[in-house]
């Protein structure tokens, strides 16, 4: 079975000035690689990164956070970090449109990691939209374990999908669903799961994508022997754990739910303990 | 003493005296972390030497466990932000029983923030607050934007915020000073602070968020789960420095811990001309977690620059005399 989610406050984590060695546009993303040296040893799957955006004068005072997608060791470039970005927001623009060579403040790695099977597990990795970016190096070091993985990905249309190349070779089996039916199956990526549960063909569900989905994940696996790990998405302020705004209810061991920090409780989280029912709202009586 | 520009260069790091006091209470240099902005302080040690700031100011405890309210609790707006967290928290009970034994062993110096919803409980707070060893003041947030009731926001009526700092002086003694945290959402700011401080606080806090609000063009409706929210950051800091200037021109004698959108040496030097002895930093820590200590760093250094053989002698330069 998967380790418990591993929680860690800031331990890893350092602030530096990361140089952009490589920025390409990949459908309607944009895959940003970082240099950052030694810090990559101390990155997981799961793990974001905070980035400071806007350049010295900007209005926009705040970090923006993302998930790690990859990261790697090579003689050339020393230790690199791949995020994938949607060029939405004003500051996902602007760091979408950095070049080559811009030096860009960030902290990493934050939050919870993906836990890791001690032991050869069947997988399945969730992914929404652009939230499968984790999940490709997820897979691989689930593989190095012996794992069997197979991913799921899903999105509202085909251009939404990330599934690069390079990372359907890490993976056992690969099924992607459109709702409009622009690429690969027409429906929903929940929808294979309860009959995948049924059959026995999965331990561990790692998921990562929308709220929606994360949700929908957890009911399917609600009464059943599979874990679900997902990784939360909630705004935050900080990423590092003092401004309090990125809560979620989450059920603790004593029966009690408690506002949990999805940066640093999460964004790995154990499905099954979120109150999905009551994000957004205030739970009854006292903590 | 020049008058804004650098001096030849007489008072060097060795020789400068950085140190403030608020009331009784001694600090190494003038910077501190601000209520709300730096947790308990552990989420912050990765990044500096919480031995090498000012202080921590808690975040604002109450008496019971809280929730606070519902997401979201965020919205970026133009340099700054609006907040709604409702003080969230884990009560005074267990704060004193985890968060404050860790600070002290890090040899923090500590200052812990209360809120209440009664003048009682502000009581019940400072008595437990005065039971710990080794805290250095009491700031008494009586300005909390985030309750359900504005009428609750004591710190926006004169007599309400006087029978809450009467009550904790008479129940702390004169051990620890009481800083009262005011708002600037009020009509007349040094008639409140005159009031706290004829009431028994040995300094103010000032200033907390200014209250504000974000309409979600998606839904359009208020995007806060709590609708409205304290915005803070670069946005308020001339409001800070109004009601630092303001108050202190009445009450030259009363120490202010000043905040309100700092980010820079600079920011922190202005609020210390118009009148603050110490200068919290809230804010800027959430977009950058090394803000408090190179903050510090940068003061001190602009204070040498400036000429200043001592953090005291700025505090309230802006009120000098006309030169001739």
């Amino acid at each position: 079975m998967a380790e418990t989610i591993v929680s860690q406050i800031n331990r890893s984590a350092a602030q530096m000035n990361a140089t952009v060695l490589a920025n390409k546009r990949v459908g309607q993303y944009h895959q940003i690689v970082f240099g950052i040296g030694d810090l990559v040893k101390s990155c997981r799957p799961g793990n974001f990164v905070a980035i400071k955006v806007g350049g010295e004068s900007s209005r926009m005072i705040l970090r923006r956070a993302f998930a790690i997608s990859r990261v790697a060791e090579s003689v050339s470039f020393g230790g690199t970090m791949e995020l994938i970005v949607a060029p939405h927001g004003t500051g996902s623009k602007w760091l979408c449109a950095q070049a080559e060579g811009a030096e860009i403040d960030i902290v990493a790695p934050l939050g919870t990691a993906f836990g890791i099977p001690t032991e050869p597990v069947k997988a399945l990795l969730v992914g929404g939209g652009y939230g499968s970016a984790p999940l490709f190096g997820l897979a691989e070091v689930l593989k190095t374990r012996g794992c069997k993985v197979d991913m799921l990905l899903g999105a509202s249309t085909g251009g939404k999908i990330y599934a690069p190349m390079e990372g359907k070779r890490s993976v056992n089996s690969l099924k992607i669903y459109t709702e409009d039916g622009t690429m690969g199956e027409t429906g929903r990526v929940t929808e294979p799961i309860k009959t995948l549960i049924e059959n026995r063909e999965v331990d561990v569900i790692y998921s990562c994508g929308p709220m929606g989905m994360l949700s929908a994940i957890s009911a399917l696996t609600a009464g059943t022997d599979v874990v679900h790990q997902c990784a939360v998405e909630e705004a935050m302020a900080c990423g590092i754990g003092i401004c309090m705004t990125c809560v979620l209810p989450v059920m603790g061991e004593d029966g009690k739910i408690a506002m949990l920090r999805s940066c640093i409780d999460g964004p790995v989280m154990d499905g099954a303990q979120v109150q999905w029912q009551l994000v957004g709202q205030v739970p009854e009586g006292t903590p | 003493m020049a008058a804004g520009w650098p001096s030849s260069g007489r008072h060097t790091l060795n020789t400068f005296d950085f140190s403030t006091t608020l009331g009784n209470a001694y600090f190494n240099t003038p910077i501190f972390t601000a209520s709300g902005c730096a947790s308990s302080g552990k989420e912050l040690a990765q990044f500096f030497d919480l031995r090498d700031i000012g202080a921590v100011v808690t975040k604002s405890v109450m008496n019971k466990p809280r929730y606070g309210r519902p997401t979201p609790r965020m919205a970026e707006t133009p340099s700054g932000m609006l907040n709604s967290i409702g003080l969230q928290g884990p009560g005074i009970d267990a704060f004193l029983a985890n968060d404050v034994p860790w600070l002290i062993e890090q040899n923090s110096k500590v200052i812990v923030s209360i809120a209440g919803e009664t003048v009682e409980e502000y009581a019940t707070l400072a008595r437990k607050v005065r039971s710990v060893v080794g805290i250095s003041a009491l700031e008494v947030n009586i300005s909390c934007p985030n309750v359900e009731n504005r009428g609750l926001v004591f710190a926006c009526d004169p007599e309400a915020s006087r029978r809450v700092i009467d009550g904790v002086r008479r129940t702390i003694g004169g051990e620890i000073p009481i800083i009262a945290k005011l708002s600037p959402d009020v009509t007349n700011l040094p008639d409140i602070a005159r009031g706290v401080v004829d009431a028994g606080a040995d300094a103010l806090a000032l200033i907390n968020t200014v209250l504000g609000m974000v309409i979600n063009l998606d839904s359009m409706r208020p995007h806060l789960g709590g609708k409205t929210g304290g915005l803070s950051g670069p946005a308020i800091r001339p409001v800070a420095v109004r009601a630092i200037y303001q108050v202190h021109a009445v009450l030259p004698n009363v120490p202010i811990l000043g905040m309100g959108g700092v980010s820079s040496g600079r920011d922190a030097l202005e609020l210390i001309l118009a009148g603050a002895s110490g200068v919290s930093v809230g804010t800027a820590s959430f977009g950058n977690p090394s803000a408090v200590i190179e903050i510090q760093r940068e003061l001190q250094d602009l204070l040498i620059a400036k000429g200043f053989p001592s953090l005291k002698s700025a505090v309230g330069y802006a009120h000098r005399a006309e030169e001739l």
